[in-house]
């Protein structure tokens, strides 16, 4: 592939990454997660900050990820 | 410990690291060895989004409103993760252009308009007022906290006179710290890259003294995170408190707030500045992008156990949004608590330190230095420099501003908890949204538009969050909120036309934002930009263009010695001489010398950057005759650029195209070398054929003629073999007129309707005295009988004899078995004929039907010759493939040699067909 083949692929990467993070952090998975029945807190916020803690792990993989993309 | 002086004395202390910090980040910066180029001071920078309100309100609001605090970053945590769309075009532009400010960025957009700057300038001084009132009051707060510990915080602050209010002086002694290290020069970038370096600092401080709060309370105070959620857990009412149902207004709450925090994100006037302006390259961006979203969820990671720490302890905890504090207090830990307080003073001072430098920037840049060149009589007579006014035009505007922060705090402010006052602001900020990321994309905006929907987002702003903020606190009547204006319940302020049970944050920003991009898109449609709005909005749009960086924007004309004269009087010599050395073209300065295009342009972006770009434009224009570069010329610039890269992309499209023919050709050019070598193999092959029974047939006739006395049986055997030789050869010379015939399409058949089965009885008569001679034992399966196809009688004949014969000669040679079956296929007819032979391997099978292949058996006689002249298949496909049927090769399914199949279509509805009464024959 190209240098620009490779831009390409990377923006294409990124956008699906946002809105996997869209996803994740909107109803109706939110109002998923907050059903889910627990003997504690709530799931909501383990599962906000698993989540959040995956996009962030994703998008630093995709930014500092270089050649051979 | 808790004493004032130490606390005073360890806050001063820590404001003079910060100023070390940043004089030595300014004087490394001049020495060109710049302390922030690294991406991670900058992710760090950005972290002044942080403010006090995170540091203390988050826990406020997670006590009150469950898991409803985290969607403030997880809008940024998006935002960034777009900034290689959003951020970076905003970056470059903001590089080019030498943007100051947000109201800058906007004002630039829409044809470097002094108005809409006011106006963007005003609304942020007005919407951030209260923000920064916020982090005084958090300061005074936990101040307070820390030394009336165990009283309640609040009773000192009330009943006092003003100048016993410690805000006030917090406000004051910000103000001369902002001064002595945010206005120092004035600088072409209007960069501050000291200031950024503390406030890199000041993120690591607050964070760290964030996280130590949490680990002791989650591991000292309740022996680990199980201990905190068993005990919650025994706490029905605490359990519920981090579910959807907490947060204010369910789950269109929920989305609003992301949307509100996404937005405000990109449009604080703060976030834009260390964001965009004091960005030094956009390539940090890529760091920025996750190491500021993990930045948040650090910083957030303790929120939840703390609030509910502070639940489960109650009354001693004190408010919620002071559980960082009292938490460690009600412990009786001493420096622990200090270090919270001075956490808590990092995040403060980091955010007005910033914002206060934004918003003074504006105030100058928009609304001050527009009027002062207005007046005629400052703008063109004063000799002299101006530098020194507009940096005390500066002071003066950030002593102004922390006054009014200050004001707001203590008049209305203690109405509010932390997060509220926190969440206006952001409401009002988001009101620039749509003027600057709808101008990024479309060029069809106009300054018209944009200035319509800012009003009107900021007066329906105004209406649903602020004045409601204004009703609380007892400066209007309190009926405004219940009952509506005059009693029309249509227009109450949190539930305008009957929306009453969204959260007051999502109902003011649907109904601002429906306004404000309203009347943005709707009057932008209805009116005419100038050429400047175009070129401008052309700039904007296309700036990701390659093109656009090297074009030279100025057509006019003037001299070196009006430009260096102009830049003298506004940005002094230092930088002035800067401007001048850096064009690169021009080395010699000349005073009566025209001024280049690239210097114009230069000494516009350098004016831009102290006064910004209304201010800049306007100057510019006082020396210099004829019109800036029009919208004509910038889209020929786009246009030719994109001409260009489509003709690339037909140049590229048609040498893939070349390529490909090329391949083609040489694909071609291989056929037919090989069909070239094949034709001399045919001759070669041919004479070889021919020569064989000639030669033999020339041997033993010259044997006959040279011995007459030859006795009779070996005369006799000599002519056997002449004749059988000479019937061998017109057989080979009929064989090869046949394929000659068959290739040149000039074979003429006689089709008819004939019966197969019947036809293969007799090839099968005819061939079996041969059969009979090797010994082959010969098997029939007639299951079609009659199949009536449409051929010619004698060429199938020869077809099938071949076909009897080949399987002879290829049979087993001890025991040689040869099977050849008749029956229907689907709707046609099969006859294949098999031998118990070696078989033809898979890639042999196409190869038996080219012209003289010999097919080769394991333990065939390598001297002998090799059987048949090997021309007999090829006619027979092609005679089979004239009459529209097939000829190929597959493996022997019940006898294990070689089996070729011919398959012909039946012949249509007959009569002789249907009366045939004879039965299937097997032999």
């Amino acid at each position: 592939m190209t240098p620009s083949d490779h831009q390409t692929r990377k923006t294409e990467r990124l956008v699906a990454l946002v809105a996997i993070a869209l996803l994740l952090f909107c109803p109706p998975l939110i109002i998923v997660v907050d059903r889910l029945p627990s003997p504690h807190v709530s799931w909501l916020p383990l599962y906000l900050f698993c989540a959040w803690a995956i996009v962030i792990g994703l998008a630093a993989w995709l930014m500092e990820h270089r050649a051979g993309r | 410990m808790r004493t004032d002086p130490i606390i005073l004395g360890t806050a001063f202390g820590y404001l003079a690291l910060l100023f070390v910090v940043a004089a030595w980040g300014d004087r490394r910066a001049e020495q060109g060895r710049s302390l922030i180029g690294s991406p991670t001071v900058y992710a760090l920078s950005i972290a002044v989004y942080c403010t006090a309100w995170t540091f203390y309100g988050s826990v406020g609001r997670a006590a009150e409103h469950g898991p409803s605090f985290l969607l403030i970053y997880l809008g940024p945590t998006l935002a960034m993760l777009l900034s290689p769309f959003v951020i970076r075009k905003m970056v470059r532009i903001a590089a080019r252009q030498r943007i100051t400010s947000i109201a800058d960025f906007i004002s630039a957009r829409y044809g470097k308009s002094t108005s809409l700057g006011a106006l963007v300038a005003l609304m942020a001084l007005i919407s951030i007022t209260p923000y920064i009132a916020l982090q005084l009051k958090a300061i005074t707060v936990s101040h307070a906290v820390l030394i009336n510990y165990p009283d309640a915080a609040d009773t000192t602050l009330v009943d006092e006179h003003f100048w016993m209010d410690k805000s006030l002086w917090v406000a004051l002694v910000l103000a001369v710290f902002i001064i002595l290290f945010g206005t120092r020069h004035l600088d072409a970038s209007e960069r501050h890259e000291g200031m950024v370096a503390a406030i890199a600092l000041e993120s690591i401080v607050k964070l760290v003294a964030f996280m130590a709060v949490g680990v002791f309370v989650v591991f000292v105070m309740f022996e680990g995170p199980g201990a905190l959620f068993d005990q919650v857990a025994a706490t029905p009412e605490l359990a519920e408190s981090m579910r959807l149902d907490s947060v204010p207004g369910g789950a269109t709450g929920w989305v609003g707030m992301l949307v509100l925090a996404f937005l405000a994100f990109l449009t604080l006037p703060r976030q834009f500045q260390v964001l965009v302006v004091e960005n030094v390259d956009e390539q940090h961006l890529t760091r920025a992008s996750w190491l500021f979203p993990l930045y948040m969820l650090l910083i957030n990671l303790f929120v939840i156990p703390i609030a509910l720490a502070g639940l489960l302890l109650g009354v001693s905890a004190g408010d919620p949004d002071s559980f960082v504090l009292t938490l460690p207090l009600s412990a009786g830990l001493e420096g622990l608590p200090l270090l919270v307080f001075i956490g808590g003073l990092s995040a403060a001072t980091g955010m007005v330190i910033v914002e206060t430098i934004a918003l003074s920037t504006m105030v100058s840049n928009q609304l001050v230095m527009p009027l002062l060149l207005r007046s005629r009589r400052l703008h063109l007579s004063t000799k002299g420099e101006l530098a020194g006014w507009l940096l005390g035009i500066r002071r003066v505007a950030i002593v102004l501003i922390l006054l009014l922060g200050y004001l707001y705090h203590a008049l209305i402010g203690d109405s509010y908890s932390l997060v509220t006052i926190g969440l206006v602001s952001f409401a009002g900020a988001a009101q620039f949204a749509p003027a600057l990321l709808i101008g990024l994309y479309w060029r069809g905006a106009t300054r018209q538009g944009a200035a319509a929907g800012l009003i009107a987002g900021f007066v329906v702003w105004c209406y649903t969050l602020l004045l409601p903020g204004f009703a609380q606190s007892g400066w209007l009547d309190a009926a405004l909120l219940t009952e509506g204006p005059w009693g029309i319940d249509l227009l109450i302020p949190y539930g305008l036309f009957g929306l009453e049970d969204w959260d007051i944050y999502t109902h003011s920003l649907l109904w601002s934002m429906l306004a404000n991009v309203g009347l943005l898109v709707g009057v932008s449609l209805f009116t005419r930009p100038t050429p400047l709005e175009q070129t401008q909005a052309a700039l904007f749009t296309e700036a990701m263009h390659p093109n656009l960086q090297t074009a030279p924007l100025w057509r006019g004309q003037t001299t070196q010695g009006a430009l260096n004269e102009l830049l003298i009087r506004y940005l002094g010599n230092q930088a002035t001489r800067r401007v001048f050395r850096q064009n690169r073209s021009d080395n010699v300065f000349v005073a009566d010398e025209p001024a280049n295009a690239e210097l114009i342009t230069r000494a516009e972006q350098a004016l831009a950057g102290s006064l910004g770009s209304a201010s800049a434009r306007v100057l510019i224009n006082s020396v210099v005759r004829g019109e800036a570069l029009d919208i004509e010329s910038v889209l020929s610039i786009l246009d030719t650029t994109s001409q260009t890269l489509e003709y690339n992309r037909r140049l590229e499209q048609k040498s893939q195209e070349l390529a490909q023919i090329g391949e083609e050709l040489r694909g071609a050019n291989e056929r037919l070398r090989e069909l070239d070598r094949l034709k001399d193999e045919f001759v070669a092959m041919v004479s070889h054929e021919l020569r064989t029974p000639l030669t033999s047939i020339r041997a033993f006739a010259e044997i006959l003629r040279d011995n007459s006395q030859l006795p009779n049986e070996k005369r006799e055997h000599f002519l056997g073999v002449i004749v059988h030789e000479s019937q061998r050869l017109s057989r080979l010379i009929e064989e090869i007129l046949d394929l000659a015939r068959l290739e040149s399409g000039r074979l003429t058949l006689n089709p008819v309707p004939l019966d197969l089965a019947a036809l293969a009885r007799r090839s099968i008569d005819a061939i079996a005295h041969l059969h009979q001679e090797r010994g082959i034992e010969l098997e029939m399966s007639l299951e079609a009988d009659p199949a009536m196809v449409i051929g010619d009688q004698d060429r199938l004949e020869q077809v099938i004899i071949n076909l009897l014969d080949n399987a002879g000669k290829f049979a087993d040679r001890h025991q040689p078995r040869v099977r050849l079956a008749l029956y229907r296929h689907r709707d046609h007819f099969r006859l294949s004929v098999e031998d118990n032979g070696a078989g033809i391997s898979v890639d042999e099978r196409e190869r038996v039907f080219e012209k003289f292949h010999q097919i080769q058996q394991d333990g065939d006689i390598p001297h002998g010759r090799p059987k048949g002249s090997g021309l007999g298949l090829p006619i027979s496909r092609g005679i089979i493939a004239h009459l529209g049927g097939r000829l190929w090769v597959e493996d022997a399914i019940s006898l294990g040699g070689a089996c070729l199949t011919l398959e012909l279509p039946p012949a249509p509805e007959h009569p002789a067909a249907t009366d045939s009464s004879a039965p299937p024959s097997a032999s």
